[in-house]
């Protein structure tokens, strides 16, 4: 078998992140290290969702924060105001997420071009201004606890646990998002990128394919969250910020648009760049905004597919 | 009354700055059909730079300049070492380079300045006149006598200078006015540099009134941006129009409603505009003029 015929085998991808979910932590000498691979898998899952909308429907949507803060509100104000058990909570965050996907992505993205940025981009700040304002409900900018997840009558916590099942999560997204891609929906939205108008007259509702990949990563971001405020155990309203949707944005645009495997390689980067660099934080926001201009000048494709094409070029 | 007086003022303060952000966008829309998500950032610059220009001890009308010289280089940069490397890419791609500066003058500020909020001593005194029961800051009418003098130049320049009527055929038709010898990579540098320059004099203006933080660029954008498409995209007049509405409803808001919630105004109003009348107000008129 050729590296390409490899590269090309639909079950390849699965394999090699099932192996690197197993693998990885036979190198981790301490629990620190499953906490990092935890949150890696986590947002990784995020950024899969992101990947789809901006990899093949072609649409950025620079307010995907916002879902992930629905997600991560759900898990914390649902057990604490209504009780409900949390893993419930979770699908309900995801429904509303999807929800409100629907609600502002179907008027949007029947139109062209930037306008589903713009409108994002206001959605992440109006989700941070409610998350800051409602402090009876969310406990306002200091954030509020999040009840650990309760799973058959087991409590979940400790950074290995969330590291295999954020893994297994992972996976399962990873594999959803694959079949997704070769689905009649995911092929239409190839289609949709490749050329809009070509998709149309081949009779494919443009919109209503848009819409669909909207809240289908909407709902990816909100399980995202609410992982992520079930592991932390504490949440506040900058998970639904401005600079965490940027962040979600770099590390879709740094694995490359439309390589799903490199969802998880970017937001590897970004996960674990800040804790090798102590100087990151102060810089955050300049090399965000840098990794993001300068993969979109000069690497559009982003590190996965670039490496690929140049493993392609030596094997011929 | 004297309330409504009031909000009345404030909001048409607001919405003047926002009118400026909003013909910034058109200029560089126009011109090159990019959403420039870094126009915030030029307003920012602008009253950031003549704060810290000022308490290094430059007088404050040397520091307005070289802030308006700066930020109007940057807007040069960005378009020539960020926009023109990526010519031709989609609209996707032109916005997230866009949105990447936007975050890294956001990050670079944030470092060679700091993260406080800072304001500049107010032109006109900071004593307030009464008018009709409301009191109202003598800077509000040098903002709206700036942003009205701005208006009126770019105004005569686009109808009165060849370099204008270049800028308008650009707008109409890029390949034509090529053909017809615009160098229409100059119109855009152009633009840029403009817009860059109205950005930087609203933030030199409402820093006395509304104060400036390294962070203050996205909101404005995305108010600039609402003005816009409420005016119509691509429509000058529009954009003004747009502007002043949008400064006006959201000080209704904040004073009839819920202050905390004004920011969500522009978002609403995006939202409702998409919905309802996509064009916007003066949509229709970008066809015959820019």
């Amino acid at each position: 078998m050729s590296l390409r015929a490899l590269l090309e085998a639909r079950l390849l991808p699965v394999i090699l992140v099932v192996a690197i979910v197993i693998v990885l932590p036979l190198f981790f000498p301490s629990a620190y290290y499953y906490r990092i691979g935890a949150l890696v898998f986590i947002f990784a899952l995020a950024v899969v969702g992101l990947n789809l909308l901006m990899g093949f429907a072609g649409q950025v949507s620079l307010g995907h924060a916002g879902f992930l803060g629905i997600g991560a509100y759900s898990v914390a104000i649902g057990p604490v105001q209504f009780g409900a058990p949390s893993w419930l909570c979770l699908f309900v965050g995801a429904i509303l997420s999807g929800a409100v996907a629907f609600a502002v992505g179907r008027p949007i993205l029947k139109l062209k071009g930037h306008y589903l940025a713009v409108a994002t981009l206001g959605f992440g700040l109006l989700v941070a201004i409610v998350l800051t304002n409602e402090a009876g409900w969310t406990g306002g900018p200091d954030g509020m606890n999040v009840p650990p997840l309760m799973l058959f009558g087991w409590r979940v916590h400790g950074s290995d646990v969330w590291y295999w099942l954020a893994g297994a999560t992972f996976v399962g997204g990873f594999m959803l998002a694959l079949n997704l891609m070769e689905s009649p929906t995911g092929r239409a939205l190839q289609a949709i990128h490749d050329s809009e108008i070509a998709a149309r007259v081949l009779g494919i509702d443009v919109a209503r394919k848009k819409v669909t990949i909207f809240i289908i990563s909407a709902m990816y971001a909100s399980v995202a969250g609410s992982f992520l405020a079930l592991f932390n155990g504490l949440i506040t309203p900058d998970v639904a910020g401005f600079l965490g949707s940027i962040e979600l944005v770099a590390m879709v645009v740094l694995g490359g648009m439309g390589s799903i495997f490199g969802s998880l390689v970017g937001a590897a980067v970004l996960v674990v760049l800040p804790q090798v660099l102590t100087v990151f934080h102060e810089y955050e926001q300049a090399l965000l905004g840098l990794i993001v201009m300068v993969f979109m000048i000069f690497l559009r494709q982003g590190i996965v597919p670039s490496i690929a094409a140049v493993l392609n070029g030596w094997r011929k | 009354m004297a309330e409504l007086l009031q909000f009345a003022f404030s909001g048409l303060t607001v919405g003047a700055i926002y009118a400026l952000v909003a013909l910034g966008f058109t200029l560089i829309y126009n011109a090159s059909d990019i959403i420039n998500f870094a126009q915030g950032e030029f307003v920012m610059l602008g009253g950031m730079t003549t704060v810290f220009m000022a308490l290094a001890g430059v007088p404050l009308p040397l520091a307005a300049l070289i802030a308006l010289i700066v930020t109007t280089g940057i807007g040069l940069a960005l378009h020539r070492l960020a926009i023109e490397p990526a010519r031709g890419a989609s609209p996707v791609v032109l916005i997230m380079i866009t949105i990447g500066a936007s975050v890294f003058l956001r990050g670079v500020a944030q470092i060679v300045f700091d993260k406080r909020f800072h304001s500049l001593p107010p032109l006109l005194g900071a004593d307030p006149i009464q008018i009709g029961g409301a009191s109202v800051l003598p800077q509000s009418f040098v903002v709206l006598v700036g942003a009205g003098v701005i208006v009126v130049l770019l105004w005569l320049f686009v109808e009165r200078t060849l370099l204008g009527k270049a800028v308008i055929a650009t707008a109409a038709n890029r390949l034509a006015a090529r053909l017809i010898g615009v160098d229409t990579r100059r119109i855009v540098d152009f633009s840029f540099a403009v817009s860059a320059a109205i950005g930087a004099i609203a933030g030199i203006l409402i820093t006395p009134i509304t104060l400036t933080s390294y962070d203050m660029g996205t909101l404005l954008a995305l108010k600039g941006f609402a003005a816009a498409m409420l005016g119509g995209i691509g429509s000058p007049l529009g954009a003004v129009v747009g502007g002043l509405l949008i400064g006006m409803i959201e000080a209704m808001s904040a004073g009839y409603i819920s202050s905390s919630y004004k920011d969500a105004v522009a978002f609403l109003i995006i939202l409702i505009v998409l919905v309802a009348m996509p064009q916007g107000l003066f949509g229709r008129i970008k066809v015959e003029r820019v």
